[in-house]
């Protein structure tokens, strides 16, 4: 396997993790916000980080 | 967890080359570790409980043989026994197979099998629908699954409603299933058709991988011939139960906002897009559950593997204890892994189940 | 990706589907649908338990304020009963009044005409007997008196006298 690929791929798992966590981050905001509201937050959250971890790894297995 | 996929997908290859090389004492352990951790996720022709090395250096297995069923000209059918581990060529009705890197090939009686440049075999391949050590453990999760919540269910009429033994256990957990993932995600009317659907996924799916945590080392649902399956069930039932804005919406997606001139040139991009969408939500979960187990599994094992190659007071303890919280995280991911699962897949059904009743009210959404 | 083609069995994937709908199927007739009817009804169970509970504590409400006006009906029914005795009584009593004084009032009336009457009577008796005593003292007086010829007529001097200046 050649090295850019590999960069690559390491790249993306970063650019996943900042999103995760922003999401997680704001996630958090949200519920200390509005604690009431802690269903409905989690469940968008689950769903926007399932599909940016889907991102990580499509480009995982691309490698 | 993600990284080290990566770092495990890259040593896989590093040791292609290594292997013809001259190794060290110290590297050929730290292969043979590798290769016992990534023999542990790949399925298996038997149930290997242990081996060990015998006083005389063979390697001695403690378990039982499977049944090989081949389509080879016929339906082959015998015991994994007779592979002796990978070790000697199996003779079935004068046919000759051997297993190399775990699949079975058909060689000549001497078992040959050659190789072309990137070490890959060019044996004929037999159609294998072996019943292997995952498809066993399918089986046994799936009778565990069916004495527990039959009976669940005849207690409820037993006890005159109310739940009593083992499987009470789970009752909260199909109230959650029902309460929190079913109806929110795909609405009070349509919830019901989907349900044994789910409680069955979450179940099958949070089991397998707890026994995956059990030192039998199985990796189930961390095989991607699995995570396939269930994944084709999930978009199969997404698909064939869509209502017709479902399917409206995937090839029609902007209505009436605009005449249907203007619609073409967008549509040629649109379209695609909302078909590689119908794909890709499956495809995600199916990498998903496979990776996060995988993964799982790789750093358990590694962790394990650790103790013994620092062999020193403070080295082994403490890989002990990484192994442990690892452990730890990782009946949280079995549970967490089934729950997304579960989730995403009643949010599917929820998509394709939705009748747009505000599009009337809203065109401009 | 190749990694990932390799790795795909068909033969696990076969029988995993296969194993897996065989489950799915079970346990939708043998499980989940026993356990889901039991639970609804079970929850429909404590609903209309609830819905009841709710319904009688309405209805022990109702009959409370029932219980409560009947009493009051009751208790305004006796004052007026009550007041109406005492009406009833008092208007004896009254009428008994009125009628003894004018029963008392007639007997007075009568013993005092009877006594006018006996009075008068009385009266004309005194009158009859003092007239008649007169007359007798008169009469032996006047004998007396006329026993004398002088005295007759020096009398009847007198008298005629009396006649003459009258």
């Amino acid at each position: 396997m050649e090295i850019p690929v590999m960069v690559g791929a390491g790249l993306v798992v970063i650019g996943v993790g900042i999103g995760i966590g922003r999401i997680g981050g704001s996630a958090m905001d949200a519920i200390a916000r509005q604690p009431e509201a802690y269903g409905k937050i989690q469940t968008a959250m689950l769903i926007a980080a399932a599909l940016i971890e889907g991102i990580g790894f499509a480009a995982l297995f691309a490698v | 967890m993600l990284f080290v996929i990566a770092f495990s997908a890259n040593a896989q290859h590093e040791e292609a080359h290594v292997e013809e090389t001259k190794l060290s004492t110290q590297d050929t352990e730290k292969l043979e570790r590798k290769e016992y951790i990534k023999h542990h996720l790949l399925d298996s022709y038997s149930f290997n409980l242990f081996s060990y090395e015998k006083d005389n250096g063979e390697t001695a297995h403690v378990g039982f043989p499977l049944p090989i069923i081949l389509i080879d000209g016929g339906l082959q059918v015998f015991s994994s026994s007779k592979f002796h581990h990978g070790e000697t060529v199996a003779e079935n009705n004068g046919n000759f197979y051997k297993l190399d890197h775990n699949k079975i090939y058909k060689t000549d009686a001497a078992g040959t099998i050659e190789y072309d440049e990137h070490h890959h075999a060019t044996n004929e391949k037999p159609l294998d629908f072996s019943f292997t050590k995952g498809a066993f453990m399918i089986l046994l999760t799936c009778i565990l699954m069916f004495w527990l919540f039959t009976s669940l269910a005849k207690s409820y009429v037993k006890n005159g409603g109310i739940s009593k033994g083992f499987g009470r256990l789970f009752e909260p957990i199909v109230l959650y299933i029902r309460d929190d993932i079913a109806i929110p995600n795909i609405g009070e009317k349509k919830y019901k058709k989907y349900m044994p659907y789910l409680l069955t996924i979450f179940f099958f799916i949070w089991f397998l991988n707890m026994f995956g945590l059990t030192p039998f080392g199985v990796n189930v649902t961390g095989n991607i011939a699995v995570t396939v399956a269930l994944a084709l069930l999930t978009f199969l039932i997404t698909n064939f139960t869509g209502t017709k804005d479902y399917w409206k919406h995937i090839f029609d997606p902007l209505g009436d906002t605009l005449p249907w001139f203007g619609k073409i040139p967008l549509y040629i991009i649109l379209i695609p897009i909302e078909l590689l969408g119908i794909v890709i939500k499956p495809f995600s979960l199916l990498i998903r559950l496979y990776a996060n187990m995988q993964a799982g599994h790789i750093v358990l094992g590694s962790l394990i593997g650790l103790m013994f190659f620092f062999k020193s007071w403070l080295g082994s303890p403490m890989s002990f204890g990484l192994a442990f919280a690892i452990s730890l995280i990782e009946v949280l991911v079995a549970l967490l892994q089934a729950y997304i699962f579960t989730m995403l897949s009643a949010l599917y059904f929820g998509f394709a189940s939705e009748e747009h009743e505000h599009h009337e009210e809203s065109p401009a959404h | 990706m190749e990694k990932l083609l390799n790795e795909f069995s068909l033969g696990l994937f076969f029988w995993q589907s296969v194993l897996f709908i065989c489950l799915l199927l079970l346990l939708r007739k043998f499980a989940w649908k026993p356990i889901l009817n039991a639970v609804n009804e079970r929850e429909e169970g404590i609903k209309d338990a609830l819905a009841s509970a709710e319904a009688a504590r309405k209805e022990m409400q109702n009959l409370n304020a029932d219980n409560e006006r009947i009493l009051k009906e009751a208790r305004a029914q006796r004052d007026s009963l009550l007041k109406e005795a005492r009406e009833m009584k008092e208007n004896i009593i009254s009428e008994a009044k009125g009628e003894a004084q004018a029963q008392a009032n007639k007997v007075v009336e009568q013993a005092q005409a009877t006594i006018q009457a006996e009075k008068q009577a009385a009266i004309t008796d005194l009158k009859n007997q003092v007239a008649e005593l007169s007359v007798g003292i008169a009469e032996k007086v006047v004998r007396g008196e006329l026993a004398d010829k002088n005295k007759q007529i020096k009398l009847v001097e007198e008298l005629l006298k009396e006649v003459t200046i009258s």
